[in-house]
């Protein structure tokens, strides 16, 4: 489904990723760690394709499709879901019409009619029985006051809005407790299905406990320095990051 | 009462009496602008709500009349802020730079202080030249022309680079109105180098009894990652009225913390100017102003945001009682270049007397698009929940009143930094607000 | 961020949608004004002689004024002596009903998306159409009759009502005024007057739809609203004008006035030719509104929604004069290419326990000025005076400017004044949000827009408001790549 070959990129100049491959078929879930600063984030930005980083070298495939050269709306239109690590907020504008606005976008460029109210409040509906959202959360601004649960929560309802292929998960559990956290991760258990993927970017291991993953990748200095099972990830949680690091430093030496 | 044609006897008269001073020519721009724009009456937007023209029906002494004031040391004394044995002190006398009744702490090298027409000659000659009058862009009043058109006896401050002053600067401006009305015209040129930390303190004392008006003049020049601190001290007597400018250039990127306290006096304006001509730069400028009796106070402030990523904040808070009149003008200026701006500004209120009248006016002129401003200002009374609060805990209604008022003022007095002057101003407050209980 | 900031401008750079000239016979004054003229005007509308008076006396002493120079917006001198001050639609006598009224005309109105015919039967508003300076068209008049409400053009109330028009009249906004003020009150052509009755509520939105047509005459309306005891009114007023490449001077006076317990709600929405890309041509826009809360309990509320015009100046105002009395004032105002507005209110605090309220959103594009101005003052005995005051600007360029000037006076210790005011550029983040949801940049800037006006839209009535959401987004669209 996802296929990225020896990518590069830069923001304002300073090198972050340099020559990450990984490959992703439909059905699996991906989770990419790393210690602070290693360029995980930086990888979902460039996925979801925000202006500021700039690709300088390699190629990213998504269906087929070259992805690099779609705009944002058009990668997220392919089927690209990027839950925010910090959802944006957006001062008078309803989440319910947001989301509607979003979703008849995806419509449009499939060719297909624009939802009318009522299918789109029964989808709506639908999706909020699924993963427990409360109505009065929707007729909210975006993101504006939420909590951060709220947010993630919000981030998750989303995404079953708009049903993506491809969802990149961006420290989906930062700033949420424990109860929230269970939430969230039976929300994404349930959007999970065998046609779509999951790209996890986390720190910790412990939303790998609810979601677990089929392959773990770890990122350091802009580079995929190890793959492996989710015993890797359990690795990470008991010594840290810094066995990594010395390896990763020790092969940069040589 | 005076008229246009006085200033312009006593302007002749410098400029006669002193035909090679090297200020002569900047005097002479300054006389032309005045002659040009006039006193200001209220119909300048700048002047709305005060009437500075009124304070020229009086007749005053001019500075060159009684250049030789017979203040000594020991009058002095009466007027020095806490904190003094440790300062710096610079004495003006009716608008004059006086050696003799100044004293200097700091080393050799550490600080230069000296009469603002020798600067002009000697090897700060070049500095004055580029600096002395740069206010005069941006005040383009009447009022400010004047003192330009009288420099005469102003002072000249030099810190040099990388030193860090442990002697703050105390500046007294006392008018000696024990015979006459008296106008004076102080003006200083402050010029801190890079790698610097200051603290200046300036103040205003009367002695006498007749109409003082004192409309003073102070630039100052702060270069690269220069801390400075600037404390503004207006505690006068009902005879005593001024126009303080203080223009600060933040030519390198650098710090500036600047508080105005105002606690009496007549009518008063004041002129806090801040512009950023270096990107990265922060600016901190805080006002507190508790009024009883007549006073009249003007705050005009000024951020001018010339380079980006600068960052400023202003916090201005005041209380009146009785028949005073208080007037708070903040402009926050952005330039087409100062993208990344981040610039606030808040103005709060209270009102005691019906009788007394706050006319408020925060201004935002943007002409950048990445930005972030924001001004709020509030007028009112004390919260009534918390009054109560305090009176359902036994506390008698006048006492609570206090300690609201008290804590309302607490965050600005709490940016005064030198722990004397601090604990100084917060007796006058304590003194002034058991005086306003009602 | 540079592409960005493109397609922003993009964005923005919609062209004028309503730029055609309805090719009607015109009975045009030659251009000048001198009292001739206004012997002249006063004559062709068959006024009583109070009323000729009335004019001269303004414009005598319109003569003695100078035009303001304080607003913030910069524009060639106006000449007005090259202005003509008459142009009425010719084929006018008597109408007796929409049928009467000439085709071209009702095509008109068809493209700008108010079929009259439509509203007759449908919508339930009545419209008064000013064309030029005529009143051409009043619907409903005869059921607003019924209840006792006076609907019509303001020469027709001269005739009808002269002494309600001879009364209110310059009683808010006096002749003597201001500079566009005078004016208008020398030279006023046509307008709407309306007059509710004690206790009636009036149980349409009033509406009048204002057009400049002819090229090179200045369009001087005058609207006067009185709602007597208990009474409530809401009044929709909405306003183009084709494109043309001189600009055009329109000053209107507003007066309203509510008694005790009455209640005005006006709504305006705005959308005079703004110029083009250059900043060539466009109306200039110069208009007195005032409401007086001359009763106890009595509310007046102001919302406009202001996207047009090469120049707009205007600051609709509310003096709480009754005890308890309510102002309002609503505002969104929308600048691009070379617009420039100084708007804002006044809210004077007379009354005791008066309270005033002023929400303002500023937009601005292109290389546009807004500013807003507002005044908030609680005299001395406005005991207990409330006033909360929010104005927000938001910049979608790097060429334009956002300024504000708010005013705060208050004489008393009793009264509560609070005011807040930001500004700040539409977030890179909020739309990067947007495109990763699929919603492109121009829908992603409307919908950022709409939501940073909303306060302000869900003052508007429900049919003016999804108008003026449309027309947001029209002066917001261009092509984007």
């Amino acid at each position: 489904m996802l296929s990225i070959t020896n990518i590069h990129a830069s923001i304002e100049g300073k090198q972050i990723l340099n020559g990450i491959n990984l490959s992703i078929q439909a059905g699996e879930i991906h989770a990419i760690m790393g210690p602070n600063g290693s360029g995980k984030s930086t990888l979902a930005a460039v996925l979801a394709g925000r202006e500021q980083y700039e690709v300088t070298e390699g190629a990213v495939t998504f269906l087929q499709k070259d992805l690099l050269e779609m705009s944002p709306e058009d990668r997220a239109r392919e089927g690209v879901f990027l839950a925010f690590q910090y959802p944006v907020e957006i001062p008078g504008v309803s989440t319910t019409n947001f989301i509607k606005a979003a979703v008849n976008e995806k419509r449009k460029y499939r060719g297909e009619e624009p939802l009318d109210a009522v299918s789109f409040m029964k989808l709506m509906k639908e999706k909020m029985a699924m993963l427990r959202i409360d109505q009065s959360l929707l007729s909210r601004s975006i993101n504006e006051g939420f909590s951060g649960g709220e947010k993630k929560r919000n981030e998750i309802f989303q995404m079953a809005m708009l049903e993506p292929k491809l969802m990149i998960l961006d420290e989906m559990d930062s700033g949420l407790d424990i109860d929230a956290l269970r939430i969230v991760a039976n929300g994404i258990n349930k959007l999970r299905n065998e046609n779509n993927a999951i790209l996890i970017i986390t720190h910790y291991q412990r939303l790998l406990d609810y979601l677990q993953p089929d392959f773990v990748h770890v990122l350091y200095n802009g580079r995929i320095v190890r793959s492996g099972t989710k015993e890797l990830a359990m690795e990470l949680e008991e010594n840290g990051y810094d066995f990594i690091k010395e390896e990763a430093n020790l092969i940069t030496a040589e | 009462m005076m008229n246009l044609s006085d200033f312009k006897d006593h302007f002749e008269q410098l400029q006669t009496e002193n035909p090679e001073s090297p200020i002569a020519q900047i005097r002479l721009e300054g006389f032309h602008a005045f002659d040009k724009a006039g006193l200001p009456t209220k119909r300048n937007e700048e002047w709305k709500y005060t009437d500075i023209g009124k304070l020229f029906n009086n007749e005053y002494r001019f500075v060159a009349d009684i250049s030789d004031s017979s203040l000594t040391s020991t009058d002095v004394d009466a007027i020095r802020l806490p904190g003094h044995l440790e300062a710096n002190e610079i004495v003006f006398v009716n608008g004059r730079f006086m050696p003799v009744l100044s004293k200097f702490r700091s080393p050799q090298g550490q600080l230069t202080v000296l009469p603002l027409e020798d600067a002009a000659r000697g090897i700060y000659k070049e500095m004055v030249r580029e600096h002395l009058g740069c206010s005069s862009a941006y005040i383009k009043d009447g009022i400010h022309a004047l003192n330009t058109s009288f420099i005469n006896g102003g002072v000249f401050i030099y810190i040099p680079k990388e030193q860090e002053l442990n002697h703050p600067l105390y500046i007294y401006h006392i008018s000696d109105a024990r015979q006459y009305n008296i106008l004076s015209q102080p003006r200083s040129l402050i010029y801190i180098e890079r790698n610097t930390k200051v603290q200046l303190v300036e103040t205003f004392s009367t002695i006498g009894t007749s109409e003082c008006f004192t409309n003073q003049v102070m630039e100052v020049v702060v270069h690269n990652n220069a801390v400075v601190e600037y404390y503004k001290i207006q505690n006068e007597t009902a005879n005593a009225s001024q126009v303080s400018t203080t223009h600060i250039r933040q030519t390198g990127r650098s710090y500036v913390h600047a508080v105005t306290v105002t606690l009496n006096g007549g009518m008063i304006r004041n002129n806090m100017n801040v512009v950023m001509e270096a990107a990265g730069n922060e600016a901190h400028l805080f006002g507190l102003y508790i009024l009883n009796g007549h006073t009249h106070l003007d705050n005009h402030t000024l951020v001018d945001n010339v380079k980006p990523n600068c960052f400023s904040n202003e916090l201005y808070k005041g209380i009146l009682d009785n028949e005073t009149i208080g007037v708070f003008n903040g402009k926050i200026m952005v330039r087409p270049d100062a993208q990344k701006t981040n610039a606030y500004q808040t103005n709060k209120n209270i009102l005691l007397s019906d009788d007394a009248t706050i006319n408020t006016k925060p201004q935002l002129e943007i002409f950048a698009d990445d930005v972030k401003c924001s001004h709020g200002c509030t007028v009112g009374q004390l919260d009534e929940n918390a009054l109560f609060y305090l009176r359902a805990r036994g506390i008698p209604k006048s006492d609570a009143q206090e300690l609201l008022l008290k804590a309302f003022a607490l965050d600005i007095l709490d940016q005064i930094k030198p722990e004397l002057l601090r604990g100084y101003i917060e007796q006058l407050i304590t003194e002034r607000l058991s005086v306003n209980k009602k | 961020m540079k592409q960005e900031l493109n397609t922003l401008e993009e964005t923005v750079s919609g062209d004028y949608k309503y730029g055609f000239v309805t090719d009607i016979e015109t009975d045009v004054i030659p251009r000048g004004l001198n009292e001739e003229v206004i012997r002249m005007l006063s004559e062709k509308k068959n006024e009583p002689s109070w009323m000729l008076d009335w004019r001269l006396k303004a414009y005598r002493h319109w003569l003695t004024m100078e035009e303001p120079k304080w607003p913030n917006v910069n524009y060639p001198e106006i000449d007005y002596q090259d202005i003509s001050y008459y142009a009425a639609p010719k084929n006018k006598g008597k109408l007796k009903g929409l049928d009467e009224v000439d085709p071209e005309l009702l095509r008109t109105f068809e493209k700008l998306g108010i079929s009259l015919n439509e509203q007759k039967r449908l919508s339930g508003v009545a419209v008064d159409v000013v064309v030029d300076s005529i009143s051409v068209a009043t619907s409903f008049k005869k059921q607003l009759a019924d209840i006792g409400i006076i609907f019509c053009s303001i020469s027709e109330a001269i005739q009808k009502h002269p002494e309600l028009v001879r009364k209110y009249m310059g009683s808010i906004v006096p002749a003597t005024d201001n500079f566009f003020a005078a004016l208008n009150s020398a030279v006023f052509t046509d307008g709407s007057f309306c007059y509710i009755p004690k206790g009636v509520r009036c149980p349409m939105e009033l509406s009048t739809y204002f057009r400049i047509n002819t090229g090179n005459s200045g369009q001087f309306e005058r609207t006067l609203i009185i709602a007597e005891e208990g009474s409530y009114v809401s009044y929709l007023e909405g306003c183009t004008a084709p494109q043309r490449d001189e600009n055009q001077l329109h000053a209107a006076v507003v007066e309203l006035i509510a008694m005790r317990k009455a209640e005005i709600k006006y709504s305006t929405v705005q959308n005079w030719y703004p110029g083009d890309h250059n900043g060539k041509g466009g109306i200039y826009n110069f208009v007195t509104k005032r409401g007086l809360c001359l009763g106890d309990y009595s509310r007046i509320s102001w919302t406009q929604v202001e996207t047009g015009s090469a120049i707009t100046w205007k600051y609709p105002s509310v003096i709480l004069k009754g005890d308890h009395s309510v102002g309002e004032f609503y505002s969104v105002a929308l600048t691009n290419h070379y617009q420039q507005a100084d708007t804002g209110t006044k809210m004077i605090h007379l009354g005791k326990n008066t309270k005033s309220r002023i929400v303002a959103k500023g937009i601005s594009a292109g290389y546009s000025q807004n500013s807003y101005r507002g005044l908030v003052r609680a005299g001395k005995n406005a005991a207990g005076a409330r006033n909360y005051s929010q104005c927000d600007s938001l910049l979608l360029s790097d060429h334009c400017g956002a300024h504000t000037f708010p005013y705060i006076e208050v004489k008393n210790a009793t009264s509560v004044v609070e005011h807040e005011a930001t500004t700040s550029k539409i977030g890179e983040d909020q739309l990067f949000y947007c495109k990763q949801r699929g919603i492109d940049a121009e829908t992603a800037v409307a919908l950022i827009v709409n939501g940073f006006a909303k306060e302000v839209m869900n003052q508007l009535p429900m049919e003016f408001a999804i108008e003026a959401k449309k027309l947001l987004a029209v002066s917001l669209e261009g092509s984007v790549g």
